[in-house]
């Protein structure tokens, strides 16, 4: 079933148009990427989808209800969350505290979140340094704790925005299982990535935006295909350059 | 609970000292100390805890005491009805201000502003006023009974005083570990992420203003109470503002003992300075003005907060499982935070770190 | 109600007293359009720089607008070291914390004042102190005309200066991007100091034309901190335009508003206007987004 349909969505910033006239559309249950060059208004589209912009045309529909223009809050409490690419932990608090404030999202008693805070750790990996304060965590730590913390509010659709920027090799292949760990938990999944192995590994399907439009859509393997991809990664003209080598070295 | 036990010795300890000490000085600093401790904590609330920072927080202060004043005076009501009444009317302003500054996104310097906009602007309607008093301010006629709040001695407002400072120090307790104050601590440190989790900053910031400022109300009533005086400047003016932030910044912010701990702190170094100097005008804030400036320079946490780790920790914990391998994995990483957020694509690599696993 | 050659003297005293406001305001958005910083001292200091305008008077015989070239200098160094020395070390990365420590040092020169020179309100006497000249309808007192002038061509070389310099170009490069200006071998911190500077010796110069038509007493700053930041908020943080039409516009209301409503309540007017402006336009008429 269709758990969120994105309909024409616009928005500019001033003179810059940032999206343009992006459709889309989630099946539940599904892990899904939304790839792109540098620029091209990913997270830009995430801000518009999670309720953070307002867009200026378009609509969005979650779970069947119209949310266009709901305030970020509203959007989560209906279970459409995200996180952020530059990780925003509450930096004064513990890594426990942390995720209890996701998890009183559906739990009000202090005992019943600090019991699914623990339980969400276990999931990411988090539960050997619960008690550290956030502001000490490594990089991967924080990656992990922004993973946590929305997983902690038991979102339907969640929303990654690079959640493995920043991480070496050896943590990424940490990571991978993790995320495909929250599909079979039941929680559908769109993630922004740059790093190409983890988004042909993990994605089922992909959409690729170049300068605020959707250009391609389909499985990675056919999407890594595509001309006007690799025109919006390389350059232009390098599809036929490319095409033009191979012919070349097969001759 | 750790916090529960700590304020019943508080509270205990407090309530004793007017039975085994009769120096009029001890019992007035006493007191003073106390009245100072509601203000920070009341303070501590919304900035502490909310991340606001209101430096016209007599705004509500004013209104409360004006609001006692008014309607024992004016209307003839029991003083102990007008404290309701005083401690509504605070926390209506509060929901005002608030709402209105809230609502239209005002944060940080703006938002202290605003506040101080605001106190000036009810400073000059008092001062304008016939009913409050105009510049002559409000005087309470002397009626000593404790059906009208007013104690032949220091003893009864000390323990009435006790008993609102043990109430903030109990919905201080509450705010830490409740889903109201978790949220509020949330939208302080990172307005965006809270929001991202279901936190509605409005809501959350709103309610803080409100229940900040019905203790500042109370303050107030009190202050009238005590010294059976008040006019604009004393009500709406600086000082009182001044004397509610830098307890609580100097105490640790954000903390449950810090204001107590501030609060009692300038207290007791504006008693020795008015004994080593007299009563110089201006010497304590002077002082005030100065630890301010020392604490933002040297000790932003305020002295509370040093040992803000161990004073936060109240809430039964689970074992943590692999607390070794945290200790050594978590070593010496400190360097890679320097590199840390500004990572945006995952062609970065990280330095290797002597590190085992994080997970168990 | 009100015959039109009261109005018109209201205004144009209102006019001349903007002028010394645009003065105090060009400070204060210079400072926070630089340094982002919201100067809560500026009142406090405009204070000292009475005090100093005030005691070379009345101690050395110097008119106030001889002082001119000794109390701008001694300003400008006050806020050099109070940018370098103090502000600077208490950010700590956080924008609250300074916010703090400009309120600490307000607080500690107002009450040193008190300490020092007690609570009475003090004025000077000049020559020309009770001239007057017409200017129209009205009789404009000459200091206040003078004050007026000198505010003006203040404000107006600080503009230029900001415009042609190599300083007031490095500080405008800092203004929009400091990293960048950093990479070009600028030392920000040596900039913002001198900014916070330039920003303290506007209000000496303030303080020259303001005493003679004007009084000193230790709490006169927190009256002006307000007015300046109502102006700087009306005119836009961070813009000179704003500040030099805000400036001239809020003495304006504020003297037509005396003079309708009487003083206190012409006060509170201003500050509703201020009220007003953060709620619904934060970013005054000539402002960036702050």
């Amino acid at each position: 079933m269709t758990l969120l349909q994105v309909k024409s969505l616009s928005h500019s910033f001033g003179g810059l148009k940032a999206v343009q006239g992006v459709s889309l559309s989630i099946q539940a249950g599904s892990l899904t990427a939304l790839i792109g060059p540098n620029g091209a208004g990913k997270t830009t589209l995430f801000s518009l989808m999670s309720g953070f912009i307002k867009p200026d045309e378009g609509d969005i529909v979650f779970k069947g209800q119209t949310i266009t223009g709901l305030a970020a809050f509203q959007c989560a409490r209906l279970g459409l969350t995200r996180t952020f690419q530059i990780v925003q932990p509450f930096a004064a608090q513990t890594v426990r505290e942390n995720i209890c404030v996701g998890a009183y999202l559906n739990h009000p008693r202090l005992e019943d979140a600090m019991q699914l805070a623990e339980k969400v750790a276990r999931q990411v990996g988090l539960s050997g340094v619960l008690d550290q304060a956030a502001a000490q965590l490594t990089v991967a730590g924080r990656k992990r704790l922004e993973l946590a913390r929305a997983l902690a509010t038991e979102p339907k659709l969640l929303l990654l925005d690079e959640v493995l920027a920043g991480l070496n090799p050896f943590e990424i292949q940490e990571m991978i299982p993790v995320i495909r760990g929250l599909v079979s938990a039941g929680v559908t999944v769109l993630m922004i990535e740059h790093v190409m192995q983890a988004v042909m590994s993990l994605a089922e399907y992909a959409w690729v935006l170049s300068q605020g439009q959707l250009i391609f859509e389909g499985t990675p393997a056919n999407v890594s295909k595509d001309d006007k991809v690799i025109e919006a990664y390389l350059g232009q003209g390098m599809a036929q350059r490319m095409a033009q080598s191979v012919k070349g070295t097969d001759q | 609970m750790k916090d529960l036990r700590a304020i019943a010795i508080f509270a205990g300890l407090m309530a004793s000292v007017p039975l085994f000490v009769h120096s009029g000085v001890v019992l007035n600093l006493c007191m003073m100390a106390l009245f100072a401790t509601l203000l920070s904590q009341s303070w501590n609330i919304l900035g502490g805890f909310g991340g606001q920072f209101s430096f016209g927080h007599a705004l509500f202060f004013g209104m409360g005491a004006y609001t006692q004043g008014v309607f024992q005076i004016q209307f003839g009501l029991n003083p102990w009805l007008c404290l309701v009444l005083a401690m509504g009317s605070s926390a209506m302003l509060g929901l005002l201000v608030g709402g209105l500054s809230f609502r239209y996104g005002l944060k940080g310097s703006y938002f202290a502003l605003i506040t101080l906009a605001f106190a000036e602007v009810f400073r000059i309607l008092a001062l304008s006023a016939n009913f409050t008093g105009a510049g002559v301010g409000l005087m309470l006629p002397l009626s000593e009974s404790v059906g009208n709040m007013q104690f032949s001695s220091r003893v009864g407002f000390i323990w009435l005083m006790l008993f609102w400072v043990v109430c903030a120090l109990l919905i201080t307790s509450w705010l830490r570990r409740s889903r109201l104050g978790a949220y509020l601590q949330a939208v302080r440190d990172n307005e965006d992420a809270a929001q991202a989790l279901g936190v509605d900053p409005f809501q959350v910031k709103w309610l803080a203003c409100g229940l900040s400022a019905a203790l500042m109300g109370v303050a107030g009533a009190f202050y009238l109470q005590v010294f059976q005086y008040i006019d604009p400047a004393l009500a709406f003016g600086p000082h009182t503002s001044i004397s509610a932030l830098v307890g609580a910044i100097v105490g640790g912010m954000g903390t449950l003992w810090g204001p107590v701990l501030g609060a009692f702190a300038l207290e007791i170094l504006s008693e020795l300075t008015r004994n080593l100097f007299g009563e110089l005008p201006g010497i304590n804030m002077v002082i005030y003005g100065a630890l301010l400036i020392l604490i933002m320079v040297f000790l932003p946490r305020g002295f509370a907060g040093i040992r803000w780790q161990g004073l936060q920790r109240d809430v039964k914990r689970t074992p943590s499982s692999g607390s070794i391998g945290v200790s050594a994995s978590v070593k010496g990483l400190e360097e890679r935070l320097q590199v840390g957020d500004a990572l945006t694509s995952g062609a970065e690599s990280q330095p290797k770190s002597d590190r085992s696993k994080v997970q168990t | 109600m009100f015959d039109l050659s009261i109005v018109f003297s209201s205004v144009l005293n209102g006019l001349t007293m903007g002028a010394v406001y645009t003065l105090i305001a060009l400070g204060l958005t210079l400072i926070y359009g630089v340094l982002h910083i919201i100067n809560f001292a500026h009142g406090a200091a405009l204070m000292v720089a009475l005090y100093g305008v005030y005691f070379l008077k009345v101690k050395l015989g110097i008119d106030p607008y001889l002082a001119l070239p000794v109390v701008v200098p001694s300003m400008f160094v006050v806020g050099y070291f109070l940018q370098k020395v103090i502000i600077n070390h208490a950010s700590h990365g956080k924008d609250e914390n300074i916010l703090l420590v400009t309120l600490g040092i307000s607080i500690v020169l107002e009450n040193l004042a008190l300490l020092l020179f007690n609570s009475d309100t003090r004025n000077i006497e000049t020559s020309y102190t009770l001239s007057t000249v017409a200017v129209g309808p009205a009789m404009i007192a000459i200091p206040k005309l003078l004050s007026c002038l000198g505010a003006l061509v203040v404000s107006l070389m600080l503009i230029v200066f900001m415009r042609t310099t190599d300083l007031g170009r490095a500080i405008r490069a800092v203004a929009k991007e400091k990293a960048g200006a950093r990479l070009m071998g600028i030392d920000v911190e040596h900039v913002y100091a001198m900014c916070f500077g330039i920003g303290l010796s506007c209000l000496g110069a303030a303080a020259c034309f303001l005493l003679p038509a004007f009084y000193v007493n230790p709490t006169v700053g927190n009256g002006f901190v307000l007015v300046a930041f109502t102006i700087v908020v009306l005119g836009g943080m961070g813009s000179f335009l704003g500040a030099c039409v805000g400036g001239l516009l809020i003495g304006v209301i504020e003297s037509v508003g005396g003079l309708f409503l009487g003083d206190s309540l012409g006060q509170v007017g201003i500050f509703v206007i201020f009220i007003l402006v953060l709620l619904v336009r934060p970013q005054g008429l000539f402002g960036l987004k702050a």
